[in-house]
């Protein structure tokens, strides 16, 4: 069992959570992900590492709720336990050898971009942070990127907060217009917003990183639920990934893939009381 | 006593094909002692003993009939779990017909001796009779690290722990058995058996670490710095092998590890788990081994109206047991066999709604010594399917190669052992699906049951 020290809600569909998990706090590394259970009946669902203690001994994780697992995780509390959570699983990003980096977050992506961030900008690195919302009333985690970035822009769509439009005009506006020179650029968020970014970088010729959130099972290479089409080439996100090289993922049937549960995860949400308020709101 | 010299194996009885293809309790319920004394005494006790030979773990099959000949059933387990760890699952998923059955005397004329189903007996009847569970030796004081709670690594830990060895066993899932319990459905396996037999070894002293990836949360030179005296990597098999044809990820195609980890490990059949599966009409299977026929055989147990097994050689090549074939074919499984997929065909959604299909016929034999498959020209016809698995087997788990130094594997990912089971490095072993590819449960046993005995000499000599 694993036991939550900490709970925050960000917004009213995402919650951090700070677990108790020495020997994952231990290994872990940006871009990695965990895998929880919450009890015996549920489901494994993959997180990504929002951020770790190795002293406390502690992971934290960050989550929107989409169905029914990441329902009953949220109505844990502080001092409750997890049934499971095994990690640090997958790739770490690379965070080695560039001197200036557009990390790029949309939505509750912003909770993993946020690592990445973080790491890269503690090894020296020039990082401009473009963090993108639809509304002023979803934005989270807003001090903590700024203290992690040489440059913070938040986008919204409609212009609530922060300045109006999406992450790929900022960003199309810093290269084109400001000129600055990126070695790298790392986007995490919806998959139509990692497809964009990609766009957006492809003609200037700059490595992008982004990171997949496939369907996943048991995210220690064995299923295979979790398999992306990447440069022509079938790749498992779980070991392969989660990251990988933006101009050669096919964001298409990635798209296609995760639907694949949707009108289950709609009647879980519908069929709750405490998540409809929560659900529409993200 | 005299011998029994009917030329068929006493019948087992079975749920009726029409009732289990609806339920995942168990198909086959198991002989009485009746039964079992009955086909015991159809054992000739010949003085060759194939069948001992033919065993990846040597059970002393003529010794532990005998017994059970005699209606002394206790004395039968003892001699079969002296060389057997786990032998209530060997008895249910061994396929004797290409081991110890197969061998055997009697099936020169009729059929063989049901040594399978005997096994099967003596193992369930020790469960039921509450015999006292076995009580740990004193240790020896040596620790020996097992990697993967499968059939490999529990015959491994069975073995040392019986020798006096402080055993932890490293399991990646949230729960011990491997393949035991993520991809035999329970319909074969009743899970409720896994779960006795590591019992069994935790009353050995055995301790069994869940949530454990090694190569992730700890290296191997992390788990030896714990102060462990060797290692066994039983780490199983890995990702799933895709044909690479058109269409291959639209929704409602799964590889077989997949949909059988959803529907055995996360219980989807099971209403009051949360894990999602789609609910099929038609779903076609490719493949022809016993994953395959699992998979069909759980696609019609959650509802499926039509299942169909598409096999590119013909039955004779079938690399499941035949048992599982004839149960298949009770249940209404529909074999496609000489039919090769080209493509999977998507709707508007992006879900699969059909399958295009060619005929084949066998030409000359290849390097596996089976008559090759080819394409009859314009045979392609289209299987009316909204769900395909691909149950073409899989190459080995890569996490602890990729994160180990000193462990050696060969083009395919297999680790690289010798006779002994050794790996390239001094105190770790390795066996199983890790070393051998997709293979079956008592090879795994049998090599898991190898390198325990190496383990012993190298921390022994």
């Amino acid at each position: 069992m694993y036991k939550i020290v900490k709970k925050r809600q960000l917004n009213s569909a995402v919650t951090l959570m700070e677990v108790e998990a020495p020997l994952i706090a231990k290994k872990a590394l940006a871009g990695q992900f965990i895998i929880f259970r919450v009890d015996e009946k549920g489901e494994r669902i993959p997180l990504t590492i929002a951020d770790y203690d190795r002293e406390k001994g502690t992971v934290t994780i960050i989550f929107q709720i989409v169905g029914r697992s990441t329902m009953l995780l949220n109505q844990l509390e502080e001092g409750d336990s997890i049934m499971d959570f095994v990690g640090p699983l997958g790739k770490p990003t690379e965070v080695d050898g560039f001197k200036r980096v557009a990390v790029i977050g949309g939505g509750v992506g912003c909770a993993i971009a946020y690592p990445s961030a973080k790491a890269l900008f503690k090894n020296g690195t020039e990082v401009d942070m473009i963090a993108g919302f639809r509304s002023k009333d979803i934005v989270i985690l807003e001090d903590e990127m700024r203290a992690a970035c040489t440059n913070l822009y938040v986008m919204t769509d409609d212009g609530t907060y922060g300045e109006k439009g999406l992450v790929t005009d900022k960003l199309k506006e810093l290269i084109e217009r400001e000129g600055r020179k990126y070695d790298a650029v790392i986007a995490i968020g919806p998959v139509i917003m990692m497809k964009f970014v990609a766009a957006t970088t492809k003609p200037h010729g700059i490595k992008t990183i982004v990171s997949l959130n496939p369907i996943m099972i048991d995210g220690t290479g064995m299923c295979g639920g979790c398999r992306v089409k990447v440069d022509g080439e079938i790749k498992f996100a779980c070991v392969d990934g989660p990251d990988f090289d933006g101009h050669k993922v096919d964001f298409d049937e990635l798209m296609k893939r995760n639907s694949s549960y949707r009108e289950r995860e709609g009647h879980d949400r519908e069929n709750c009381r405490l998540l409809k308020g929560a659900a529409e709101n993200a | 006593m005299p011998k029994n010299m009917s030329p068929k194996k006493v019948a087992m009885p079975e749920q009726d094909p029409n009732v289990r293809n609806k339920n995942f309790k168990e198909v086959a319920l198991g002989y009485t002692p009746e039964m079992a004394m009955e086909e015991a005494t159809r054992c000739l006790n010949c003085k060759n003993k194939p069948c001992v030979s033919g065993c990846p773990v040597n059970v002393r099959i003529p010794e532990f009939i005998e017994k059970v000949a005699a209606g002394d059933f206790a004395a039968a387990y003892e001699i079969v779990a002296s060389t057997n760890a786990l032998p209530a699952i060997s008895g249910r998923v061994c396929p004797q017909e290409s081991q110890c059955e197969g061998v055997c005397v009697r099936g020169i004329k009729g059929e063989p001796v049901a040594i399978g189903r005997l096994e099967r007996f003596v193992a369930d009847w020790y469960m039921a009779n509450g015999i006292a569970s076995p009580v740990a030796p004193p240790k020896n004081g040596k620790k020996v690290a097992i990697i993967g709670a499968g059939p490999a690594g529990l015959s491994c830990a069975g073995d040392l722990a019986k020798a006096g060895y402080d055993v932890t066993i490293f399991e990646a899932f949230h729960t011990a058995g491997g393949v035991l319990v993520y991809g035999i459905p329970e319909f074969r396996l009743p899970k409720s058996i896994v779960h006795k037999e590591i019992d069994n070894l935790r009353a050995l002293g055995v301790k069994v670490m869940t949530n454990m990836v090694i190569g992730k949360v700890l290296s191997l030179d992390e788990v030896f710095e714990m102060g462990f005296d060797a290692a066994f990597i039983g780490s199983g098999a890995g990702l799933p092998s895709f044909m690479g044809i058109e269409g291959e990820a639209l929704i409602g195609v799964y590889s077989a590890n997949e949909y059988l980890t959803r529907t055995n490990l996360m219980r989807a059949y099971d209403e009051s788990y949360d894990t999602p599966i789609i609910k099929s009409k038609a779903v076609a299977v490719v493949g022809g081994g016993n994953v395959a026929m699992d998979a069909a055989r759980c696609a019609q147990r959650l509802g499926a109206e039509k299942v169909y097994i598409v096999y590119r050689r013909s039955e004779e090549e079938m690399p499941a047991r035949k048992e599982e074939v004839h149960h298949a074919k009770e249940e209404g499984i529909i074999f496609n066999l000489l039919t090769n997929p080209v493509k999977i065909i998507g709707d508007e959604n992006g879900k699969v709604s059909g399958m295009e299909c060619v005929r084949m016929e066998l030409g000359e034999a290849d390097a596996s010594g089976r008559r090759r498959p080819v394409a009859i020209k314009d045979s392609n016809f289209v299987l009316d399917v909204d769900t395909v698995i691909m149950a073409l087997g899989t190459s080995p788990n890569p996490l602890i190669r990729s994160t180990t130094h000193g462990i050696e594997a060969n083009k395919h990912g297999c680790l690289v052992v010798d006779e002994s089971m050794k790996t390239t490095r001094d105190g770790v072993y390795a066996g199983g699906d890790a070393v051998t590819g997709a293979a079956t449960v008592i090879l795994a046993m049998g090599a898991g049951k190898t390198a325990a005995a190496s383990i012993r000499e190298y921390l022994e000599k």
